[in-house]
């Protein structure tokens, strides 16, 4: 044993010093697990504040001892380098673990372990768990928002459709792509707005107030996206535009519609815009709204769409107009369809924060999901479940937002290799 | 381009026309409806008592005091929470961005695992989260959660001691006049490294001189700071408050919170974009000179990284100010809830007070947008 | 050439557009009301009404709506189209609810609003009678010791809804008290009264019956009483646009024959044995004697069937109002000949 300074660990002494410092890393692992779970104190002798923290710091003690570099066991090699590289790192890292085990376990068991699934009104909901059976028993409405029970099956179907026709999308071959896209952008919206609002064929008449819940999200996300994409189109173009009028209409279109926030366009469109139609005429409020937000995400489309024009080499251009195309034709045929290649990960990306913005339309009296979840809240017979529904309300979008997320960052990867 | 030639001039006459028409159709109509409702149009309204009071104020305002006030106190807390907002994404984005790329695989998928969560879930429940569920759970004055004695945080809010300056204009000059020195001594350090290679600690030598102006003004200068604690008092048999002290709302703590952890999610992937669009071989060369890692850091890295970090940095900032509108929801008095809200439902003059509200946010992101395009100009990397 | 072309295009152009902005608006409708002859055409009178308030108008489950306001709406149905369900009834928040009358995505605001001047005069807006007078008050909890507005000290604070009268009364009432406190305004009630529950405010401040209504939807309803004093004058009432006489009188005369037929002893149940009454006035109210219909351009048998269709005053307020707890002392809502001050223009 020679040169064994406890505080300086050596390669000499490897295997003592492997010895010691588990030994005080199990110890602060007994030691925060008897604190979280047996509620017991170990360390109780010591002053209050050196005992709440003596697992942290028994541990980084026990793992400055094993930090030896290049010690030529492969796995405390690994750890060495990656988590206990120095003393700040290994802090943090001891931290963030006692963390995760001291507040873990109680989350966990608010979520799952502790909380009521089964029964049907607020007096089975007995354990100090969350209470899932105010969800069970709102769901539909959460859904579907007060759209009668009856008539579900109209938007079910109608979501079918588009998601079936997306679907088609990319199985059918390059040909039919074009007819596809053409379908979804002018006959599914009508389709669509027929069969969930009734009055033809025989389907009962539901207004526009009663839909709601996450149906309406995505009803309200479907046609914005839709129709903004070609209005953002056109404004890209126009700002590229070499008219001077075009061009700076356009900019001013879009800069006035970037420069706000979506609350204030809504109010606009609930509160102000009713006094710009003649008298006696009134836009049913969701139209209203919808072609609100359709044309506050279309100027952020056109900035994304115009990301991609602009990326384009000139030669395309100049290609084009050898050829002896016109402006329509140039953009339509080969600008376009590359422009817009490059840019899906944006479009996405658009598409992502339009679905992260349509909440707010509750402010306009539109019960969407959050505007059900605070309806339901303050019904007498629910009180104090906010906790339960605004989790609801966050796993739902966050399970939606990270699905599209991880689509978008996939659709990127694929199409980044292929240039 | 021959600006006589028609299948120039028509699409645009065209354009010009169906603009100016559909504007004069809105116009239209709006003066009829207003004419046949009785409403009169103007601003004149602006200089009417407000009669309302607004609950959280920078400066002072009482209902007897115009719309107009109204407006500049809604204004100024839009500002606060906003600027307090930036301060805090930008911390925790810088944090949670260098993180990210640590070599600690934990700390690298903590930071992954807070991206993850926090960017996909809207703002808006995230803003109901934290002031519906979690700042509702706090304590009543009388069990108040106590912060060493001086500062309590109940459901009301948190209350802070309150800073009673004497001679605070002097402080304030003190803090000016060291700010001026700091520029002095980094210009005088950059001259001294591009001219003999030679080092300067300019860190010190500003910390230094940011700590000893100020203090001096304390032993000299005739500065004085008391603090005013707030004490519980009882106000009726079961009603308790603080008095003294300077409570800071649940909403705006709520708010602050919610824009930072949002915002910041993004403000870390631009920082990492950032640290990583800085070529390899920059760090390879650095290294190869004899810098130490803190020093590539600093001198080589984040200079560069924070071309690329700014513009999209600066979006976000903008996207804050804009989402810090989202008060109306919750009842932080900003511009959307005391102007857009209360003044609007008071008076009923829609178009008037939207437009004005649209058009502050519309000067903000403008001016914001122009310092972005002068801020890329002067950075953009003079290629030879 | 082409340049001046283009300048004379353009100076066309704006003065179109001067010509359009300094047009006056048109005047008001002439005696024919284009109101009646919508909802005529529609088969339902549209009815603007609160998000939820108990005995004023409150949907259950199934979407019914009930309330004092909703039968407003519902006699003005029964009096021009026969039918008092042909009601379409649209929920509106406090910002929204002016806006939607004025725009005509409703025709009558039945929405528990208070009679104010700046209200009737300077937006555009009517106010054709009070259905509910009441006044605003305090609610605390029972155990703060609070037991009367004098008890009131500095700091405290208020709850209440935003852009409400409620709002400006409470801060004249405080300022004359010379107490110093702190206001927090929500748009929606149900925040408001929330945040009263959850302890963020110290007392929450509305129209009596208002605060009786939402005492219902906190934790603990025991817990809270509302403190005797009445610290303003709310009437509540229903609400037109301006410019069209002939609409605002059918309201105003479908309200006050309800209250009328309170005063004649005439109900739901006995109005139609009433035709051959002795009593001129009753006749006039179920229709056999005169021709106070035409008036409006409706049948005689307009005012029969609001009462036998809705009730007479005192029927609704005991169905919505006294019946449910919320307030069941009629207090200033009781006839004239009893001690309130329901006093109404005859019906002749």
């Amino acid at each position: 044993m020679n040169n064994f300074n406890i505080l300086k660990p050596n390669k000499e002494n490897l295997n003592s010093f492997i010895l010691i410092g588990t030994f005080f890393i199990t110890l602060s692992f007994i030691d925060i697990f008897s604190n979280t779970f047996l509620d017991l104190n170990i360390t109780g002798f010591l002053p209050n504040f050196l005992s709440y923290f003596s697992p942290l710091i028994i541990g980084v003690f026990g793992l400055h001892l094993i930090r030896i570099e290049y010690s030529g066991n492969k796995f405390l090699d690994r750890i060495n380098s990656s988590i206990n590289s120095n003393f700040f790192n290994s802090v943090l890292t001891l931290f963030i673990i006692f963390v995760l085990i001291k507040y873990i376990p109680p989350i966990l068991n608010w979520f799952i372990f502790d909380a009521d699934f089964a029964g049907s009104t607020k007096q089975d909901c007995t354990s100090e768990g969350a209470c899932w059976v105010f969800v069970k028993v709102w769901l539909k409405r959460f859904m579907y928002g007060m759209y009668p029970d009856a008539e579900q099956w109209r938007i079910n179907i109608a979501f079918l459709i588009l998601f079936v026709s997306i679907g088609f999308i990319f199985l059918l071959p390059q040909k039919f792509k074009k007819y596809i896209i053409l379908y979804l952008l002018f006959i599914y919206p009508i389709i669509a707005l027929n069969l969930i609002s009734g009055g033809v064929f025989g389907l009962k008449w539901i207004e526009t107030g009663a839909w709601g819940g996450l149906s309406l999200t995505l009803i309200v996300s479907a046609f914005a996206l839709i129709f903004c994409f070609p209005v953002g189109m056109f404004l890209a173009m126009g700002r590229r535009s070499d008219l001077p009028a075009i061009r700076y209409c356009s900019i001013g279109f879009i800069e006035l519609w970037r420069g706000v926030p979506l609350i204030t366009v809504l109010f606009m469109s609930a509160v102000m815009f009713p006094m710009f139609l003649p008298d006696g005429t009134f836009m049913d409020k969701l139209m209203r709204v919808i072609i609100a937000i359709t044309l506050f995400e279309a100027a952020y489309m056109a900035e994304v769409i115009r990301g991609g024009l602009q990326a384009l080499p000139r030669g395309q251009y100049d290609a084009g107009k050898s050829l002896g195309m016109g402006y329509w034709r140039l953009h339509f045929l080969i600008i376009l369809p590359q422009a817009l290649k490059l840019v899906i990960p944006g479009i996405a990306n658009t598409f992502l924060a339009l679905v992260k913005d349509t909440p707010l339309i509750f402010v306009v009296g539109l019960l969407e999901l959050a505007g059900m979840i605070g309806l339901a809240k303050t019904n007498p017979k629910w009180l104090g479940m906010a906790a339960e529904g605004y989790v609801f309300a966050g796993l739902v979008f966050w399970v939606i937002c990270y699905a599209m997320s991880r689509y978008s960052q996939n659709l990127e990867k694929k199409l980044s290799t292929e240039r | 381009m021959n600006l006589k030639n028609p299948k120039i001039l028509i699409p645009q006459i065209i354009t010009v026309i169906s603009l100016i028409s559909v504007i004069a159709y809105f116009a239209f109509n709006a003066q009829v409806n207003m004419g046949n409702r009785g409403i009169s149009f103007g601003y004149g309204f602006l200089s009417q008592e407000a009669s309302f009071d607004i609950g959280f104020s920078l400066i002072d305002y009482d209902g007897s005091m115009s719309y107009a006030r109204a407006f500049l106190v809604g204004l100024l807390n839009t500002l606060l929470v906003s600027v307090i907002g930036i301060f805090f994404a930008t911390l925790i984005g810088v944090t949670v961005g260098i993180g990210r790329l640590s070599s600690n695989y934990l700390i690298a998928k903590t930071a992954e695992i807070y991206v993850e969560i926090f960017r996909n879930i809207p703002l808006l429940l995230q803003l109901f989260f934290w002031y519906y569920a979690a700042l509702r759970a706090l304590p009543l004055p009388e069990n108040a959660i106590n912060i060493f004695d001086v500062s309590y945080l109940t459901v009301k809010g948190w209350y802070v001691p309150k800073f009673i300056w004497t001679n605070f204009s002097v402080f304030l000059i003190s803090i000016l006049a060291s700010i001026i020195a700091i520029i002095f001594v980094v210009k005088y350090a950059k001259k001294k490294r591009e001219e003999i290679g030679q080092h300067v600690p300019t860190f010190s030598i500003s910390f230094g001189i940011l700590i000893l102006f100020p203090l001096i003004t304390f032993l000299v200068g005739g500065v004085t700071l008391n603090f005013q604690i707030p004490v519980l008092s009882q106000m009726t048999t079961t009603v308790f408050n603080f008095k003294g002290g300077v409570s800071i709302i649940p909403e705006l703590i709520s708010l602050a919170i919610a824009l930072s952890m949002y915002t910041a999610t993004f403000i870390a992937e631009n920082v990492r974009a950032g640290i990583l669009g800085v070529t390899k071989g920059q760090k390879e060369a650095a290294a190869s000179i004899g810098l130490t890692k803190s020093q590539i850091l600093k001198l080589v890295v984040m200079p560069q990284a924070l071309r690329i970090i700014i513009p999209p940095t600066t979006n976000q900032y903008l996207n804050l100010t804009k989402n810090s509108s989202l008060a109306a929801a919750i009842a932080y008095p900003d511009i959307v809830l005391v102007f857009a809200g209360t003044a609007l439902m008071q008076t009923g003059r829609a178009v008037e007070i939207i437009s004005i509200t649209m058009g502050t946010y519309l000067l903000i992101s403008l001016s914001i947008s122009m310092f972005m395009n002068w801020y890329n100009k002067s950075v953009a990397i003079k290629e030879k | 050439m082409i340049k001046s072309l283009k300048n004379m295009i353009l100076i066309g152009i704006a003065s179109l557009a001067l010509v359009a902005c300094s047009q006056q608006g048109g005047g008001g409708n002439s005696k024919k009301s284009k109101t009646l002859e919508n909802t005529k055409k529609a088969g339902f009178v549209k009815c603007g009404v609160s998000q939820g308030l108990p005995g004023f108008s409150n949907a259950d489950a199934s979407g019914n709506w009930t309330g004092i306001d909703v039968d407003v709406c519902r006699a003005v149905a029964a009096a021009v189209l026969g039918d008092a369900d042909k009601v379409k009834y649209t929920p509106l928040s406090a910002k929204e609810r002016f806006t939607a009358l004025t725009s005509g995505e409703i025709d009558i605001l039945s929405r528990n609003t208070t009679w104010t001047l700046s209200r009737d005069a300077d937006i555009g807006l009517t106010f054709v009678g009070v259905n509910f007078y009441d006044g605003q008050g305090f609610m605390v909890r029972k155990n703060s010791g609070i037991d009367s507005v004098k008890d009131f000290k500095s700091g405290i604070s208020a709850c209440t809804n935003t852009g409400t009268t409620t709002e400006l009364n409470m801060r004249d009432f405080f300022n004359s008290n010379n107490i110093s406190y702190e206001p927090i305004a929500f748009e929606k009630a149900d925040e408001v009264v929330q945040a009263y529950d959850a302890g963020r405010c110290d007392t929450y401040t509305t129209d009596k019956s208002g605060l009786a209504a939402q005492r219902t939807k906190m934790s603990n309803p025991d817990e809270h009483k509302v403190l005797p004093e009445t610290i303003s004058k709310e009437p509540l009432g229903p609400v037109v646009r301006q410019g069209d006489s002939v609409w605002e009188d059918i309201v105003r005369w479908s309200l006050n024959v309800m209250i009328e037929a309170e005063e004649y002893g005439v109900d739901s149940s006995n109005a139609s044995s009433l035709k051959d009454s002795e009593n001129p006035q009753i006749k006039r109210l179920v229709g056999t004697e005169g021709e106070l219909g035409a008036a409006f351009g409706l049948d005689n048998e307009w005012s029969l069937r609001i009462i036998e269709q809705v009730g007479n005053y005192g029927e609704i307020y005991e169905k919505h109002i006294a019946s449910t707890g919320i307030m069941p002392d009629r207090g200033p809502n009781e006839l004239w000949t009893k001690g309130g001050i329901l006093y109404v223009a005859p019906a002749r």
